[in-house]
């Protein structure tokens, strides 16, 4: 077996683990009656957490493994930065854990892991060779650290979310209700791309379209899903394949909307069919998992993560960004998108920590500005490095 | 000014919130609340106690945390603006119409208003630069208004504090001690806070143990790094302090280089290497072919001699030679050359033969380089060819004129004058790439092209920015003061025994109340204290939200 398929298979077996560890945490919340049952849960609660960690020491040696292999530490592509993002935030979670050994933080931090790699994976996972301007040891030190900071940052949200799970009253009619409602429907929209990718692959769909670019040159481009919008004066090159519904101006990406379409499509699909199946909120099905948790301890940790991520995130997405910024362009800083939203991240938990000397800005608003605070981060990797054009792209 | 003067005697300045010496609740809203704020711990901060003269106002509103807070957000979505599209200098065009035209048609109507708010160049907009400098300016003022007084209740803090203070805060516990000797308790509470690396302090039945409390000042060190770090910024504007430039440089030319007086750059070679591997699935996706492995300019820096005339390359000095590579600038006395970007196979030198049309007979090879084209050729004592005209990027006729786009040979055309035995005065042609006129009919000679040569061209960026080693210090600074307000934090427990034994506590941290908690459970599990109560939890239970 080569390095790079040894490589693969200690995913796959971080990847399992991750669900085994998630139905675990599952068993080692779940005590309601008195009669030894803590016992138990606190037995779930340790199988889970070890599988927990054998996971994560099998996703860290597929970053090893992947990185002898490659000769580079293996963040340089989409794929490789959102698995490796994936295994940082469990490695964050781990570092929690032993912090202050709240199970149910695992019933969040998991699966949110698990959607991560889930998303990595629908990229390429080949591994491309380094541009003249990401060979340098800066690579290595600025994007795993930024990625360590942003992980940490993201347990915040996980504390968030688990906090908002048991404090939104799933009940009444209250616009967090709402809200809580649509952060969970994202969370189906993450396995509605993952599933459309997967099922169009797997059907071996592919059709070529030509079309003509803003600068007016004619180009080609093949979808992998069923064209619903199409490129600009496109002309459809594949026989017998669908041809678009709508036309789009140049300056869309139409083969990225049409991908963004079919996830929006199949993520709200399955939705449905859960809601109509349960006849519930996907919050109301939650809600009564997570009633062991101390809301106050929970804030705490909320906050106690954004406080040990902070400082790592600037040093990493801040000051090494700018240190390899001033030795690869000249200049430390350009307002390059990634760089203005790396800023923004920080100035937006900046914010978080100086409205928690506020009073009244802790417990719910706190759990709500972890998670919009993790939105940013969300936005950071897909839609700038997917959508705008800047020094980072990836595709 | 006037003077809060609590029960216990201790003058506290107007504003003040909890007795510096004692710790009573001296305004209404503190002997009223639950948990004391213990916000700078009570101190008086100067724009809660002042507020009459514009001054005072000013200070006021800068000092906000609200304000600050509100300027941070404003910034961060001005910030956001500007990537909804390209900003003006990562698009390549460079005069203003070109770029109102390139936003008008890459993205429509909105990118036109984009362009015609101003919003594609964001970050160098005054108003831009004035909300920074209003987050500035409150950073500055926010941390004088609170660090100052903070240090100061923080210096001064007794030991022995009121029992409203102590019954104020979050984690409080009162009651007889469990089994043993109440003689020993405190000496007990000292040995293990002192275990627990907390510093102890006692006076007569009371104690206060203290640890982390530089924690505290965090938050400042902080501001302090980001104030240097932005001062850092702004000394960009001060001449000489910042340069940057960009120059292009051929195979084997000199050059001088732009800001930086006296000294001159040589382009050996410039090398462009490309990975040999299969394409990968990205590369197919992103339609990239090749991908290049190294851009690399084997430059020579050479120093003028002192006495040399500005611009005089005679009696260089070779100071450095260096291969420029992307993430490898070469270095010298605060300036730097990085490889920014580069043209290669640019048209160096074009190869004529002076050749007569009917019998193919060639007079002699006229080479011109296209860089430095001399006025004449001479071939031999009676054949001779002129340049009257050379048009490097020939881009038509205006007026019967040929024109010129750029000084850079992309495409360059003649004008030459052809002495040869037969014709003493000369014969006149125009010669083009693929393209000759005669303008005085048919001559008998021609310029018969031969061949070109071609070279590779080297874009560099000259840097210096002596405000980097400011910067570097307001950058550890910031990192210094954030990590030492995140890492650590101030936790204290203040202990009373009261006359019949039995004993008061309260305990505050400023962060990580779990931490605090545990070092409770270890005091009282040891010296068999009382069990303590979170009130904020008791708080919210009565607010009917069940934390079991």
């Amino acid at each position: 077996m080569s390095l790079i398929d040894l490589s693969g298979n200690f995913l796959f077996i971080a990847f399992i683990a991750y669900l085994v560890g998630t139905l675990l945490f599952g068993g080692a919340i779940k005590n309601t009656k008195p009669d030894g049952a803590a016992k138990r849960a606190d037995n779930w609660g340790k199988l889970a957490i070890i599988v927990t960690v054998v996971g994560f020491l099998a996703h860290l040696a597929y970053f090893i493994t992947r990185w002898i292999y490659t000769g580079h530490a293996p963040v340089s592509n989409m794929f490789e930065f959102t698995t490796a993002f994936g295994m940082f935030i469990i490695g964050a979670f781990i570092l929690i854990y032993y912090m202050y050994r709240i199970s149910a933080l695992g019933l969040i931090a998991l699966p949110v892991a698990i959607l991560i790699i889930g998303y990595a994976a629908m990229f390429p996972s080949e591994a491309d060779p380094l541009v003249p301007s990401l060979q340098s040891y800066w690579l290595t030190i600025h994007v795993i650290t930024a990625a360590m900071g942003q992980s940490i940052l993201a347990i915040s949200a996980v504390a968030g979310l688990l906090y908002l799970l048991k404090a939104v009253d799933p009940k009444s009619k209250t616009k967090s209700r709402f809200w809580m409602e649509a952060v969970l429907y994202f969370c189906f929209l993450v396995v509605g791309f993952i599933l459309a990718t997967v099922i169009f692959k797997g059907m071996g769909y592919e059709a070529n379209f030509s079309y003509v670019n803003a600068q007016g040159k004619e180009l080609e481009i093949t979808y992998n899903m069923p064209a619903v919008f199409g490129m600009n004066d496109y002309t459809l090159l594949t026989d017998g394949k669908m041809e678009p519904l709508v036309e789009m101006p140049p300056v869309i990406n139409a083969k990225k909307l049409t991908t963004v379409f079919w996830s929006f499509v199949i993520g709200s699909v399955v939705y449905l069919l859960v809601r109509l199946i349960s006849r519930k909120r996907i919050l109301e099905m939650l809600h009564p998992l997570v009633q062991k948790v101390n809301l106050n301890l929970l804030d705490e940790v909320g906050y106690r993560s954004v406080l040990i991520g902070f400082p790592v995130f600037t040093l990493g997405a801040l000051v090494f960004a700018m240190i390899w910024a001033q030795e690869a362009w000249g200049r430390y800083w350009g307002w390059d998108p990634k760089e203005v939203w790396a800023l923004i991240t920080w100035l937006f938990y900046a914010a978080y920590l100086h409205l928690r000397l506020s009073k009244g800005w802790e417990g719910k608003k706190s759990a709500w500005l972890a998670l919009i605070g993790f939105a940013i981060i969300l936005f950071n990797l897909i839609v700038v490095n997917l959508v705008i054009a800047g020094l980072h792209s990836y595709a | 000014m006037e003077k809060l003067i609590c029960v216990c005697g201790h003058e506290n300045p107007a504003g003040t919130k909890l007795c510096g010496k004692c710790g009573r609740p001296l305004t209404e809203e503190a002997k009223e609340s639950k948990i004391v704020d213990m916000k700078y711990d009570g101190a008086a901060i100067r724009s809660k106690t002042r507020n009459k003269s514009i001054v005072d106002k000013v200070w006021n509103f800068f000092s906000s945390v609200k304000v600050g807070i509100a300027l941070i957000i404003i910034n961060l979505v001005a910030a956001s603006i500007g990537t909804i599209f390209p900003q003006e200098f990562y698009i390549s065009v460079s005069t203003e119409a070109e770029k109102a035209a390139y936003y008008e048609d890459t993205y429509g109507s909105i990118g036109k208003l984009y362009y015609e708010l101003g919003l594609s160049d964001v970050y160098n907009a005054w108003w831009f630069q004035i909300l920074v400098g209003m987050l500035a300016i409150s950073i500055i003022v926010a941390s004088i208004d609170r660090g100052i007084p903070l240090h100061r209740s923080l210096k001064n803090q007794r030991v022995k504090r009121h029992e409203s203070f102590m019954k104020r805060q979050r984690v409080v516990a009162e009651g007889p001690v469990a089994n043993g000797d109440p003689a020993q308790t405190l000496n007990m509470i000292e040995e293990k806070m002192k275990s627990l690396k907390y510093k102890v302090r006692r006076d007569g039945n009371a104690l206060l143990a203290e640890r982390g409390r530089f924690s505290r000042y965090g938050p400042y060190i902080n501001h302090c790094g980001l104030i240097i770090f932005l001062a850092a910024v702004m000394l960009r504007l001060v001449p000489g302090f910042y340069v940057d430039e960009s120059m292009w440089v051929r195979e084997g030319e000199v050059r001088a280089v732009p800001g930086m007086e006296g000294y001159f750059i040589e382009n050996e070679a410039f090398i462009l290497e490309l990975h040999d591997n299969e394409k990968t699935e990205n590369q197919e996706l992103q339609g990239v072919n090749a991908v290049a492995k190294n851009f690399q300019t084997n430059a020579k820096l050479y120093k003028q001699a002192e006495d040399a005339v500005p611009g005089q390359t005679d009696n260089l000095e070779l100071v450095k030679e260096y291969s420029i590579r992307v993430n490898h600038p070469l270095q010298y006395e605060g300036y730097s050359f990085y490889q920014m970007d580069f043209r290669m196979n640019e048209l160096s030198v074009m190869n004529f033969q002076l050749t007569n049309k009917e019998t193919g007979e060639a007079l002699g090879p006229v080479s011109i380089d296209l860089t430095n084209p001399q006025d004449e050729y001479i071939i031999n004592e009676q054949a001779k060819v002129e340049l009257l005209g050379y048009y490097p990027d020939f881009s038509g006729f205006e007026n019967g004129e040929p024109q010129t786009l750029t000084p850079t040979p992309n495409n360059p055309a003649f004008i030459f004058k052809m002495t040869t035995p037969e014709h003493p005065d000369g014969e006149v042609s125009f010669v083009a790439i693929q393209q000759t006129i005669e303008p005085n009919g048919d001559n008998e000679y021609k310029m018969a092209f031969q061949g070109v040569e071609t070279r590779n061209m080297s874009g560099l960026t000259v840097h210096k920015d002596s405000s980097i080693p400011l910067l570097a210090v307001g950058g550890a600074i910031f990192m210094i003061g954030v990590a030492i307000g995140s890492y650590w934090n101030h936790r204290r427990l203040w202990v009373e025994q009261l006359e019949d034994g039995t004993i008061r506590l309260a305990a505050h941290t400023n962060k990580n109340w779990f931490g605090m908690k545990k070092d409770l459970d270890a005091v009282s599990e040891y010296a068999k204290l009382p069990k303590y109560l979170d009130q904020s939890e008791e708080i919210e239970e009565k607010e009917g939200d069940s934390a079991l």
